[in-house]
């Protein structure tokens, strides 16, 4: 199994994680090149596309009714799945979760699974329950077959070992899969893995896999993917069992014509990836002829009852927000300590955690805003991140960091105090100020909370005559 | 100033203006914020317009002062908020989209830059603004910035609180800055300029950072 | 836990579920409320586009050949001929096929065996398999199968290498929006939507084609 998991209870904060990635200068350059690419593929695409705006707007609606009528479409999606020969099941945690999944496995008569890339099973550590309940679970995306068999973590949402390059991965399957003389081209890599799983796919029983949507309307269930493992594995089996966030629901089948523009162009750069499955209960001869679906809310409706951040729940995991985001791009995904990173795992980790673990996360963003604009469903993240700021910060009660900010805001509610503190802080930043040759002077030491700015940044120091002297000043010369 | 006043303007700059909380907001202490709305209003209000030469401090207007007056639940905030906002400007904002202006009559002989900051391109949707009165400049040479939409890592707080991502993020920055050969780099917020000009310094580039309006403001009798 | 333990820790969950989402919601939603709010939701994006149908032809050829597969096309009275044609330049000699594809489409010297329930392992054997299509949107570059006559079960067209399909013109359309209502009565059916060759992007991001799926796809466009 692979190594320590992505669990945001005992991960270290962003800033002490982030120092680890900063230093892996070979991951750093295999992230920036693959968020450069997608960027730019996605950028064409959605170029293409004269109606793009529009498309968000609709996609933001949908969503946002859809949670807005939560308990209704869930019903709805309930009885017409079951209608069609579906089973469907209710989890209130992981923890409910994994136990639900594991009977099913049991009860399929399985010791083995074949397994679609799903955020959901990673986000409840599935397959590390299933193998202590003696069950092995084959990813089959290739990506998360790197993952597995490197004994890795993920580190993007679409693209988890993205953090990989070629060569790397050739090392991973040479000695996994006991191929010395294997190439290093994509296509060596890919022509590897279909001939490692195609085995599997053809013998393993049964089936997990997560859910991109959830259509009330009809029961069925939408997956999109790309190599077609995600088809082997709920084509083949006769037991496929699907776990899925109580957020994935859709109100009805039309809606997918908003949905199936706006994912691909902004997950991968694709007009649409190569396959979509729609599947709805059981179909005599065609597909599984046992099928369970477990709702899973693990924290959601938590969210939910949160107005200001129940946006978080309108994602629909494209990952965009990953590949455009600044600080994701110098760090890479693991930093985060949830396989939820970047933008939308600051957001969404802590609120999964109850904000009682992964508080630093809000605070791991410039606000520069790429997140927001790039967003296909028009989530605004940095709104959430501030509001989830104030949570933390509203939790973690008086601190060094509490106190200074209280004593600014107390200042900048008096011009008194305001001209008080320009004059202080000359006195103070005095003993450190250094004059440069044209006798400007300069801060490049800074004690405490403040020394990171000074690490590889200088201070100009506060001009002798503030803008507001010159001011007056002015006034009273009649200049 | 000078420009506004080279184009005719009459300006005051009120004595009890302080901050406009954004620093308070964004990292978390919302209630510590909340009064400076009420402190901008009663400064401003009397303004035909507001004119701010940082692109962040409009966008914490614009963006968040008609909630947190919400919050406040102040009838009369509230409206004075909703009558006040529209009449706040960014500067680069201010000369283009309510004046229509491009050239200023400013002469700046220098090869300059310009690094397009986070909330002036995504809050506020400047666009070109600043480039096409940077472009309308006499004796200018105007050079562009790979990647200028990109942030510099400053985000107030979290140059501290993430000081070493800030940092690497900076890094990219001050890099497509010296790739350019630019003598200054120019921007329409002091908050990016102040922290891009903290590494161009450290580094002993000879680099400096000017904001827009010291360009605009330049003119032949200038010696800098 | 049981299969009944199961049953019973569910209802509990599902009843706890809803009462939380009921709570943060303010409100129990039903049919009348989200009927109503769902017919209000802002679609002002292109249902159809613009341009002739030979244009709309055209634009999905390229599409597909963008993502690898390889397009050409055939009066409906060609149909066999053109079939014959694309399997010899392939080299493809044995076919697996859904029942209900018309037999005057077969063309001699190919052995085609039609699908009754075979085995994965069977289906593996073939060099290919041959199809008709439901509907091709042209923007997208994607043909869309459902579980009909000449479509066949979705293993059908995922197991064997090589895929050769059959799009007529009269069920191509330009837009996703105009697919969608197409299918919309038939949703329920199993349903497949394949855009070029089974691709990914995984290392580095670079689009390879195959993996899992059919490595090789031919498209005959009938007009």
């Amino acid at each position: 199994m692979s190594g320590v998991a992505l669990d945001p209870k005992t991960s270290p904060i962003f800033p002490i994680a982030a120092r680890t990635a900063l230093g892996d200068a070979q991951m750093r350059k295999n992230v920036r090149h693959a968020t450069d690419v997608i960027q730019s593929k996605r950028a064409r695409v959605v170029g293409e596309m004269p109606d793009w705006q529009q498309l968000r707007e609709a996609g933001k609606q949908i969503r946002q009714h859809t949670m807005e009528h939560l308990d209704f479409y869930l019903e709805q999606f309930e009885a017409n799945c079951t209608r069609a020969g579906g089973i469907v099941h209710w989890a209130r945690d992981a923890e409910e979760a994994r136990q639900l999944v594991t009977s099913l496995v049991k009860a399929s008569g399985s010791q083995e699974v074949i397994k679609i890339k799903s955020m959901t099973t990673e986000e409840i550590h599935l397959n590390d329950a299933l193998e202590k309940a003696g069950i092995h679970a084959y990813e089959t995306d290739l990506a998360e077959l790197i993952i597995e068999l490197g004994e890795d973590q993920p580190s993007h949402i679409v693209v988890p070992a993205l953090h990989k390059n070629r060569q790397q991965i050739r090392e991973v399957f040479q000695k996994k899969m006991n191929l010395p003389h294997l190439g290093e081209t994509p296509q060596d890599l890919a022509d590897a893995a279909r001939t490692f799983l195609r085995e599997k796919f053809l013998r393993i029983k049964t089936g997990v896999s997560g859910a991109n949507f959830l259509i009330a309307e009809t029961g069925g269930v939408c997956i999109v993917e790309s190599e077609g493992n995600g088809r082997m594995c709920l084509t083949l089996p006769e037991t496929l069992i699907t776990i899925a966030g109580i957020d994935k629901v859709i109100p009805r089948f039309q809606d997918l014509e908003v949905l199936l523009q706006l994912l691909p162009r902004s997950a991968t750069g694709e007009r649409m990836n190569p396959y979509n499955s729609i599947w709805t209960g059981v179909t005599a001869g065609d597909g599984p002829r046992t099928f369970h679906v477990v709702l899973m809310d693990n924290a959601r409706s938590g969210i939910l009852a949160d107005k200001e951040s129940r946006q978080t729940l309108n994602c629909i995991r494209c990952g965009a927000c990953q590949n455009v985001c600044p600080v994701y791009r110098q760090t890479g995904g693991q930093a985060y300590g949830s396989v939820y990173a970047g933008p939308i795992g600051a957001i969404l980790t802590p609120q999964l955690q109850q904000m009682h673990y992964a508080q630093s996360l809000p605070f791991a963003s410039s606000l520069c805003g790429a997140c927001y604009e790039v967003c296909p469903v028009k989530i605004n993240i940095p709104e959430v991140l501030i509001h989830l700021r104030n949570k933390a910060v509203e939790q973690k009660g008086l601190s060094g960091e509490a106190l200074a900010m209280k004593m600014m805001a107390m200042i900048f509610q008096s011009e008194r105090r305001f001209r008080a503190a320009q004059r202080l802080g000359r006195m103070a930043e005095a003993p450190l100020v250094r004059k440069d040759g044209r006798g400007v002077g300069w801060i490049g030491w800074l004690p405490g909370m403040l020394g990171g700015w000074t690490q590889v940044r200088d201070l100009q120091e506060m001009p002798k005559q503030t803008f507001r002297d010159w001011w007056e000043k002015r006034g009273k010369d009649g200049d | 100033m000078r420009v506004l006043e080279r184009l005719g303007h009459e300006v005051d700059f009120p004595a009890g203006q302080t901050c406009c909380g954004q620093m308070h907001w964004n990292t978390g202490y919302q209630a510590e914020a909340l009064p400076l709305v009420q402190r901008f209003v009663d400064q401003f209000h009397h303004a035909e317009v507001v004119v701010v030469p940082s692109s962040s401090c409009v966008a914490m207007m614009r963006d968040h002062y008609p909630k947190m007056a919400i919050e406040i639940g102040d009838a009369k905030l509230i409206a004075d908020v909703e009558e006040l906002v529209p009449r706040v400007y960014e500067f680069s904002e201010f000369l283009t989209r309510r004046l229509g202006l491009e050239d200023v009559g400013a002469y700046y002989p220098h090869r300059v830059t310009y690094h397009a900051s986070c909330h002036g391109l995504r809050n506020l949707e400047l666009g070109d603004g600043p480039l096409r009165l940077l472009k309308a400049v006499r004796g200018i040479d105007l050079v562009p910035l790979q990647g200028l939409e990109q942030c510099c890592g400053f985000g107030g707080t979290f140059a501290i609180k993430n000081a070493e991502v800030s940092s690497a993020m900076l890094s990219d920055k001050t890099t497509a800055v010296l790739n350019t050969g630019a003598e200054a780099c120019t921007a329409c917020d002091n908050s990016c300029l102040m922290h891009i000009q903290g590494a161009l310094h450290r580094q002993r580039t000879g680099v400096k950072t000017v904001h827009l309006a010291e360009i605009l403001a330049s003119d032949e009798g200038d010696t800098r | 836990m049981g299969t009944e333990m199961i049953a019973n820790a569910s209802t509990a969950a599902k009843a706890e579920i809803l009462r939380r989402i009921r709570k943060a919601n303010g409100i129990t939603a039903d049919i009348d409320s989200a009927r109503a709010a769902w017919s209000q939701i802002t679609r002002e994006y292109r249902r159809a586009a613009s341009q002739e149908h030979e244009a709309v032809l055209c634009l999905l050829e390229d599409r597909l050949r963008d993502y690898d597969a390889h397009v050409v096309r055939a009066q409906q009275v060609e149909i066999s001929a053109a079939i014959a044609k694309v399997l010899a330049e392939r080299g493809k000699h044995r076919i697996v096929i859904p029942a209900g594809i018309p037999v005057g489409w077969l063309p001699e010297g190919v052995e085609f065996v039609t699908d009754e329930g075979m085995t994965a392992t069977e289906l593996d054997g073939f060099d290919g398999i041959l199809t008709a299509s439901t509907v091709a949107i042209a923007e997208t570059g994607t043909v869309v199968l459902q579980n009909v006559a000449g479509q066949g079960r979705r293993a059908v067209t995922l197991v064997p290498d090589y895929h050769l399909c059959i799009v007529q013109a009269s069920d191509v359309v330009a837009t996703v929006p105009e697919a969608m209502d197409r299918l919309n009565t038939t949703a329920t059916l199993p349903t497949t939507f394949f855009s070029g060759p089974s691709a990914t992007a995984d290392i580095e991001m670079t689009r390879i084609k195959g993996v899992h799926g059919p490595r090789y796809l031919d498209v005959i466009l009938v007009c």
